[in-house]
């Protein structure tokens, strides 16, 4: 088990390496020129001279080579510096990732424990009652919310409990100043949102999940001990289920980042999903780097976790080697 | 007649014989599904002879108007027709979706297949960078790949490319791990043992098998494809305005939300919706028919 940790660890700094090399790489071979965008974007204007360019250029260690740009980004990053923003002009990278941060850790979490709590109630609920209205109904939802777009969903949500019914904000934090900087109300919308885009899954899951290990030999002898089907689903068939649950837990939350680039934007969430939008559509290729490592170093160890998890909560697995 | 074949039904040893018969044959979501597709299929391909792009004009008398007769979706915030826009966007969207899914399965089925066929050193390089795309976000991996190759090819084939890139991995998993297990198989090994060269069991025992896991595979991520493509659409960074998919018109439609214009974001996205869900009932049944025990691949 030390070792399978070692291993995953160890591995992450060579993916990590590999992503920002290809990035370099691509960055290399593309005729676009940041220099221009830049100064043409600081300015207002297209035709800013040579001169201008060239000094942004160098002031951005731009006019190096392909080779030479990756190897100082890499020193800097080995000493933690990710170089200054380009979005938010003027403030170092790590500053901006660290600024925004919180506001995305609630909302990932938010989410993760909607969906968590909400598919396992739901899919024990369609397990416990299948065949009835209530399965068919969580089946039909969890359809829907695996296959509908999450930002239509969020703009179709927005429209009819903020914009129809007033109800709850369409967007933003609230007052600032309050204790946590957003008001939980803010929340509520973003949060189920990015949710209902993996809890479909989930909830399929559990459900099929326990309606699979209902026909388990031990499950069956405790119903016929007397244990009322409930009892037994819960008892005896849920734990079984719960294992599989680990692991697809651990792969597929971190999957809610690439959701909350949408959400966060369309609420307004300030957050790194909506500075990651921004970087992309400004093209600052440094900053939207250091977001999609981090992405990676989330998905790696979300992966790890659940392997962990597993191997704990298994004792089939604790004993085999590595 | 043994006891066995009496207690199968009559109905299973009928030869299958005409497509209308397998159609006959599929449970009742599958043709609803497969109906929904092919209508929608043929909507997009005929989009230009149904509803010409050139009759959508800006009618600023006609701002915002609900669904009618003339407008089945209404307008938008310009007075343009939606129907019209969403037939072409769904066009641009299942082009480039499609596009995007053939060029994941062809890839992963080429990776995949070599390193399974292989082995090797040439398996260990191919799964450590299985690995390195395995790690990432899709969506913002792609967004990235999407920021930079979009100067060198254009917005059209950065999006299929970058779906593509970030979803080779699992197909490219299936079909080695289908090589492996189809390798060590009594009628591969005896027909090795036969004396088949290298080429013949390739084409006679593994090809077949793969070209089913691909097809299905192919089906599986035509849904995340349009996922994607409309997500990057969605946040401006996808399709151009001039050929605007689904995606760009959810976008767009934010103006007429705030002004109540629902319709302009409920008919876009429900056929995006529509289209996926019809798509993934056909992708479940292919994979539960292909692989019953495996339940958990309903993503990629």
């Amino acid at each position: 088990m030390w070792r399978m940790i070692g291993v995953r660890l160890l591995s992450l700094p060579a993916i990590m390496l590999a992503v920002a090399l290809l990035t370099f790489a691509l960055m290399w071979a593309s005729p676009y020129d940041p220099a221009a965008t830049y100064v043409a974007a600081l300015t207002g204007q297209d035709g800013a001279s040579q001169e201008v360019r060239d000094a942004y250029a160098a002031a951005w260690g731009l006019d190096a080579s392909g080779p030479q740009q990756f190897w100082a980004w890499l020193t800097n990053v080995t000493r933690g510096d990710l170089g200054i923003s380009r979005e938010v002009p003027g403030v170092p990278v790590t500053r901006v990732l660290l600024d925004r941060l919180p506001a995305t850790v609630l909302l990932l979490g938010a989410s993760t424990v909607i969906v968590l709590v909400l598919s396992l109630v739901l899919g024990v609920l369609a397990a416990r009652f299948r065949g009835s209205p209530i399965d068919t109904g969580v089946r039909m939802l969890s359809y829907v919310g695996t296959f509908a777009p999450s930002f239509w969903l969020a703009l179709l949500a927005v429209y009819f409990f903020a914009i129809w019914g007033g109800w709850l904000p369409a967007g933003g934090t609230g007052d600032v100043r309050t204790e946590t900087g957003i008001e939980l109300r803010y929340l509520i919308l973003p949060a189920t949102t990015l949710a209902i885009s993996q809890l479909g899954w989930f909830t399929l899951f559990v459900r099929d999940t326990l309606l699979d290990r209902m026909r388990d030999d031990h499950v069956r002898f405790a119903e016929a001990q007397g244990a009322s089907r409930t009892g037994a689903l819960i008892r005896s068939a849920l734990p079984n289920a719960l294992l599989p649950y680990v692991t697809l837990a651990g792969a597929h939350l971190p999957e809610l980042i690439g959701g909350a680039i949408l959400i966060e934007s369309i609420f307004g969430w300030p957050g790194l999903g909506n500075l990651a939008r921004r970087a992309a559509v400004s093209v600052d290729v440094p900053l939207l780097l250091a977001i999609v490592l981090g992405g990676a170093v989330l998905t790696v160890l979300g992966n790890l976790l659940a392997d962990i998890g597993y191997r704990l909560l298994d004792p089939r697995t604790r004993r085999s080697p590595a | 007649m043994t006891a066995f074949g009496l207690l199968r039904t009559p109905d299973r040893r009928r030869p299958l014989t005409g497509a209308a018969r397998r159609v006959a044959r599929l449970p009742g979501a599958v043709q609803i599904a497969t109906g929904i597709v092919v209508v929608l299929l043929l909507a997009a391909l005929f989009a230009p002879w149904l509803r010409p792009m050139d009759t959508v004009t800006v009618d600023l008398g006609a701002r915002l108007t609900p669904p009618s007769w003339s407008a089945p979706m209404g307008t938008d915030t310009v007075g343009r027709d939606l129907f019209t826009l969403v037939l072409h966007g769904l066009r641009v969207s299942l082009l480039v979706s499609a596009a995007a899914a053939v060029v994941a399965a062809l890839l992963g089925g080429a990776i995949g297949g070599l390193a399974g066929a292989v082995g090797g050193k040439v398996d260990a390089i191919v799964m450590r960078i299985v690995d390195v795309f395995a790690a990432q976000n899709h969506f913002l991996f792609g967004l990235l790949l999407v920021v930079l190759t979009r100067p060198l090819f254009g917005s059209v084939v950065a999006v299929t490319l970058s779906v593509a890139v970030t979803h080779w991995v699992s197909t490219a998993r299936i079909v080695r791990s289908e090589i492996l297990s189809l390798r060590s198989r009594p009628f591969v090994l005896a027909s090795i043992n036969a004396g088949a060269s290298r080429l013949h069991v390739a084409r006679r025992h593994l090809l077949p098998h793969v070209v089913q896991a691909l097809a299905l595979t192919f089906v599986l991520l035509v849904p995340h494809a349009i996922f994607h493509e409309s997500g990057y659409s969605f946040l401006g960074l996808g399709m151009p305005p001039t050929r605007a998919s689904l995606g760009n018109l959810v976008a767009d439609s934010q103006r007429s939300l705030l002004l109540g214009g629902w319709w302009a974001t409920l008919f876009p996205g429900g056929v995006l919706f529509v289209f996926c869900a019809a798509v993934g009932t056909i992708g479940a049944w292919g994979r539960d028919r292909l692989d019953p025990r495996s339940r958990s691949e309903l993503e990629l």
